[in-house]
């Protein structure tokens, strides 16, 4: 247990540091690989719960591949870190308010008990008993049968999303010749090659027609 | 809590897990520099060379004077370059190419961790090895170095979504994510039979991950002069090469537990039965890694808007459709696994 509680602390102290570094790192390659830190540390939480598919999930789809297109796409913008930093006072009091909101909700919700903070001990363990069900199958038990159509209005919302982008940015050029390969398996020596008689001193063209 | 139930309850157990590890480790590495001899001389082979033969009998101590070669190199760390990652990234491809084999069984219950979700840390673990080369590429401050890591970027993004979906049909068709549930359930017939396209789809999004030709062109050493590996030298390039080595024993390592019936025997009878589950496995992975070697010294490298169309537009409907159709057979027919 001592060693759980350990392992806790160190995973918790590592992901808040790395989330503050996120938004103090000079660098915004540097801010990226924090945000991987963090990333990986709150995977290590999600072990430690007992929610292992969750771990796996969030290491391979906000790590595997979120991030690494932030990475793609911090590295390729030349950015003037400067010039960002140039608006920090003028966006300060806007971002404090905010802030200040967010923190405001949280007190109302947790400090005047409109929530239970003990309810999740009682109605529901956060994992399923191991060694009965396990993680993956249970959280699949639940997704595809009463939330089904929720999950499916998800995947599709995602779908739109990913169409638009394409849509938006796809644009068919004029003038390109593309490789077709179904066309360049299906030529042979006779659809290929053109023998054509040219006489002397007569203008001949290459072109097969 | 008395202090000898700490020593028993902590530290025997520490040291018990150390001792799986470097007992997985060790014969990797020597796997590894066995790799690397044996591709030179499997190449050698098929262009009708002899390939290493000086050093030692056969040339067998060949990885040995090569990597003694290299430790006594000087490492050269460019100008300009970000020096903690520029050092960080061998370190971050050699480890994620051995972390991966914590969950890879060798055998019934031989495994250092039988985890529920041992395909998907393997897929996390595959997923990963793409920040080694980025961030190889953009702390070596070079432009070379950086065209490679973005094209790795990009070619490791879009192989791993066909290789995901090759992971799902298994996992449909073993009706698991433990790795060893999988190969139990191979026991009747291996999954490369009845998935044949996936298996074909996996060993070749395999290539991609691992940047081996037909593939390589992150490194590709007549365009980009070595890719990412442009400007690193001595120890640091040996990570690189070891971490190559190590991602491909490891990629064939679960092609057979994937599709190749891990350590079981081809057949359940008298004498495949006599031969230890492990050996079978070991054969299965040195004959997947002898295709890897026959596809590079076969095969010339893609260009890159090939590669980028067999990902997106062969590779990924295909699998798709594959995901689909196992499924609904297996619905239609009551092949559930329970």
């Amino acid at each position: 247990m001592i060693i759980e509680t350990i392992v806790f602390y160190v995973l918790a102290v590592v992901t808040v540091a790395a989330g503050v570094m996120v938004i103090a790192a000079r660098n915004p390659v540097q801010s990226v690989l924090f945000l991987i830190l963090a990333f990986f540390n709150s995977a290590g939480l999600f072990v430690l719960m007992g929610a292992e598919f969750l771990a796996m999930i969030l290491v391979i789809v906000y790590v595997g591949a979120v991030a690494v297109l932030f990475l793609f796409v911090v590295m390729m913008l030349n950015i003037n870190y400067s010039e960002l930093r140039a608006g920090f006072l003028q966006y300060l009091p806007l971002g404090a308010i905010v802030g200040a909101i967010l923190l405001a909700e949280l007190i109302l919700v947790f400090a005047t008990g409109a929530i239970d903070i003990h309810v999740p001990e009682v109605v529901a363990v956060a994992t399923p008993p191991a060694d009965e069900v396990s993680n993956t199958r249970a959280l699949g038990n639940i997704l595809y049968t009463r939330y089904a159509y929720l999950f499916q209005g998800a995947g599709f919302i995602l779908l739109v999303a990913m169409v638009g982008a394409i849509v938006l940015t796809h644009r068919r050029r004029v003038g390109v010749r593309r490789q077709k390969i179904a066309d360049q398996v299906a030529r042979d020596s006779k659809t290929a090659v053109v023998l054509k008689d040219i006489k002397p001193g007569e203008e001949g063209s290459w072109k097969s027609d | 809590m008395a202090e000898s139930n700490f020593w028993l309850d902590y530290i025997l157990p520490l040291l018990l897990i150390v001792g799986y590890i470097l007992a997985i480790v060790v014969p990797i590495l020597l796997v590894v520099a066995v790799v690397a001899y044996g591709e030179r001389k499997i190449w050698a082979a098929m262009q009708f060379r002899k390939g290493p033969n000086v050093v030692g009998p056969l040339g067998l101590f060949q990885p040995l004077a090569d990597g003694l070669k290299m430790m006594i190199k000087e490492t050269i760390i460019p100008t300009g370059a970000n020096r903690i990652l520029f050092l960080m990234a061998p370190m971050i491809m050699f480890t994620l190419g051995l972390i991966g084999w914590a969950v890879i069984p060798f055998d019934t219950h031989l495994v250092l961790a039988d985890i529920n979700v041992g395909i998907l840390y393997l897929f996390a673990v595959s997923s990963l090895g793409v920040y080694g080369i980025i961030i190889a590429g953009w702390a070596s401050n070079s432009k070379y170095g950086f065209l490679g890591a973005m094209r790795s970027a990009a070619q490791m993004v879009s192989y791993e979504v066909s290789i995901g979906f090759v992971l799902v049909t298994v996992m449909l068709a073993a009706g698991s994510l433990n790795l060893s549930a999988i190969v139990e359930a191979q026991k009747g017939l291996w999954f490369f039979i009845p998935l044949a396209p996936m298996f074909i789809i996996y060993f070749i999004s395999a290539l991609a991950e691992t940047n081996r030709t037909p593939f390589d062109l992150p490194e590709a050493e007549g365009e980009l002069v070595a890719g990412y590996q442009v400007e690193y030298s001595a120890m640091t390039w040996v990570l690189f090469m070891l971490a190559e080595y190590a991602n491909i024993v490891l990629l064939s390592g679960l092609s057979v537990v994937l599709f190749l019936g891990g350590w079981l025997p081809p057949f359940h009878v008298e004498p495949f039965t006599w031969i230890p589950g492990i050996v079978w496995f070991i054969a299965k992975t040195a004959f997947m890694i002898f295709l890897f070697t026959w596809v590079r010294a076969t095969l010339p490298r893609y260009r890159y808007d090939q590669l980028m169309r067999l990902g997106w537009k062969v590779f990924l409907p295909a699998s798709l459709a594959w995901v689909v159709i196992t499924a609904g057979a297996m619905h239609l027919f009551g092949w559930m696994p329970q």
